[in-house]
């Protein structure tokens, strides 16, 4: 592609104490890319994901976002995190504030919107996800499905070129999967920058460009969802692949 | 042919007092016997305080002394000016009970109140004009907030802000010649319930913010605010508050240059206000980490400052989850101001010891301090009422 990468990674070590989280993590994303990270628990696929905001530090190698370098200067770092939308496993809605509130809150104090064009946004966005009927309730009265409908719709609220989710389906009830995973595959199809942590292979298979599999700290494996479910290279990606298919 | 009978409600709903009190209080020979002992013990309890109240005490030495427990030696001719803060406040309390409060008909009741106080106890004919007029403001305050509560609700808030500064300008007064409008009453002259409310007040609203900064300093990243949030709070919280009030009343003199002077009540409000603070920071620390560390990844992610995640996001978290404690805080210190009698300040504590020292009422200790208990009490259970109030308004354990 002749384009810029949008997220640039080299080398990118990490260590929790003497524990090597992760072990020189290298890869580019190309805009409107789509990437499914999957692996075994502990892998360290969510820390990488993290460090992409600075929710982790990386102690070594270099880690450029949107022409940025992840330094320690706090004003980079809030710049790529204005630009860098994240979806957690546990939805992290502010219980305090209504889901309107939630949605606009960032924009206005961040961007400096008015309330009404905020506002007006957050109408568009939860009318884009499903919700607008639930814009006055509080986050305690919603469903799962619902609470991560809206922690998207406040991530998309900032207008982000990059939407990070870290597993953001593990925490909901079977069937409230398939209303988040349709909120996502859509954004995936709008031409989203997306990297996603993620077992929810069928939805790897409908909308990722490419897969990666991580395991102990590194990247294993990657490559398109055809290659990687028809023809892994590695061991542990067939093995991996064999333990979370068979059911 | 058979009459249809009703059906009998159920048994549990046909129970009337006797069966209740078979059931809950004789339900065996030893439910019995506690039953009768305690009946017996809270009749002689309630029978004996009744009969000291209604025959023996000499209410005398709280009718006659009235205007001291209540303002000290404030001047008499000055008076209406605390009427005249009083009544703002009271007109506050309407307005705000109207706009945010739910149960109408115990506004009114509490709106009433200052008119039960004025036939409920010995006042004289002044004040009892004063608290009609009071009750009247009130209702009055209650009647405008209902008719207009959306129009109002800022200039309430306003109201609130600015009250402070003006109980204490009134109080203090305006003009420094004595024959101009409010001349200055000296601090040495507030005493009584006015001087206790005061140390109180002053006391919760400047201990709040310091304690605030206390909490987040202490939970702060860089090294110097940390060390100092953690040395205040832990040397502060080592030392008993009287010896505090020591220190602000004879210490303080010997670090202040020659030729100045820190007023005496305002050095009781300074070591009253640090050293609430100290317990107010350990407080809000508690409510602090109580957030889950999600919300500040949340709010982090979204790419608000850290200032910014505090202020929306965490704080008004944690606040509300210590609103009980913060408000026993207060309680608290509301009584932790009777202190200030030790170092010479006459609060209604120290009143009372003067009172008390007169020829004519010695020996009514009894009475005396059974009635300044009951203004102890009034006041505190109608501070740890209006916090449940608040509590049930946002929802404190709901969201």
């Amino acid at each position: 592609m002749a384009d810029e990468p949008i997220i640039k990674v080299q080398d990118v070590h990490k260590w929790y104490g003497n524990f090597h989280a992760l072990k020189g993590v290298s890869m580019d994303v190309q805009k409107r890319e789509v990437i499914v990270i999957f692996g075994p628990s502990g892998s360290g696929k969510s820390t990488f994901i993290r460090t992409l905001n600075r929710l982790e530090e990386h102690q070594r190698g270099k880690i450029v976002v949107d022409g940025i370098e992840m330094s320690h200067d706090v004003r980079n770092i809030e710049q790529i995190r204005s630009e860098t939308g994240m979806v957690f496993q546990q939805f992290n809605l502010f219980p305090h504030l209504t889901v309107m509130q939630n949605i606009v809150l960032a924009p206005i104090q961040v961007r400096k919107w008015t309330k009404q064009k905020a506002e007006e946004i957050a109408m568009q966005l939860l009318e884009r996800v499903g919700i607008p009927e639930q814009a006055k309730k509080f986050p305690g009265q919603l469903s799962g499905g619902q609470q991560q409908r809206v922690a998207i719709a406040r991530s998309l609220a900032m207008q982000p070129k990059i939407m990070l989710f870290d597993e953001p389906t593990s925490a909901l009830d079977p069937e409230m999967i398939k209303e988040v995973l349709d909120v996502m595959t859509e954004l995936a199809k709008s031409g989203m920058t997306i990297l996603a942590v993620t077992h929810e292979m069928g939805f790897a298979r409908a909308v990722a460009d490419r897969m990666i599999f991580f395991d102990k700290g590194e990247i294993v494996e990657q490559g398109t969802p055809e290659q990687i479910f028809n023809s892994p290279k590695e061991d542990r990606t067939k093995l991996f692949l064999s333990q979370i298919l068979r059911h | 042919m058979a009459t249809i009978e009703p059906a009998l409600p159920p048994v549990t709903e046909r129970s009337n007092i006797l069966r209740w009190a078979r059931k809950n209080l004789f339900g065996s020979w030893y439910d019995s016997l506690l039953t009768i002992l305690g009946a017996w013990f809270m009749y002689w309890a309630l029978s004996s305080l009744a009969r000291w109240v209604i025959t023996t005490a000499e209410w005398e030495v709280v009718a006659v002394n009235m205007r001291l427990f209540m303002i000290g030696q404030y001047p008499l001719e000055q008076a209406w000016r605390l009427w005249l803060w009083l009544g703002f406040l009271v007109f506050l309390v309407g307005n705000s009970l109207a706009i945010w409060g739910k149960g109408s008909r115990y506004s009114v009741a509490l709106l009433l109140f200052p008119a039960v106080l004025a036939f409920a106890f010995p006042f004289g004919d002044e004040p009892r004009k004063w608290l009609l007029i009071l009750a009247v403001t009130g209702l009055i305050g209650w009647g405008i907030g209902r008719a207009r509560p959306e129009v109002l609700k800022r200039s309430v808030i306003a109201g609130w802000v600015i009250s402070l500064p003006v109980i204490i300008l009134l109080t203090r007064g305006l003009s420094a010649s004595e024959t101009g409008f409010a001349p200055f009453v000296k601090t040495n002259l507030w005493g009584g319930l006015l001087l206790t409310f005061l140390l109180t007040v002053v006391g919760i609203m400047f201990s709040f913010p310091i304690g605030v900064l206390l909490a987040l300093g202490r939970r702060s990243v860089l090294p110097i605010v940390r060390w100092f949030s953690v040395a205040y709070i832990e040397l502060v919280r080592g030392v008993p508050l009287i010896s505090i009030l020591f220190m602000a009343q004879l210490m303080l003199p010997l670090f202040l240059p020659e030729g100045w002077t820190v007023d005496r009540v305002v050095r009781a409000m300074v070591g009253i206000t640090l050293f609430s603070a100290a317990y107010l920071a350990e407080n809000v620390r508690g409510g602090l980490q109580a957030i889950p560390k999600g919300q500040f990844e949340a709010a982090e992610a979204l790419g608000l400052s850290g200032a910014q995640t505090m202020i929306f996001i965490i704080l008004p978290q944690a606040l509300r989850l210590v609103i009980p404690i913060l408000v026993g805080q207060f309680i608290a210190l509301f009584k932790d101001t009777s202190l200030v009698a030790i170092v010479g300040l006459f609060d209604l504590v120290g009143i009372a010891q003067t009172v008390l020292a007169q020829p004519e009422f010695l020996g009514l200790q009894r009475e005396v301090y059974a009635f300044i208990s009951l203004i102890f009490w009034v006041l505190s259970y109608g501070m740890s009422y209006l916090s449940q109030q608040l509590e049930v308004r946002l929802g404190v354990g709901i969201r």
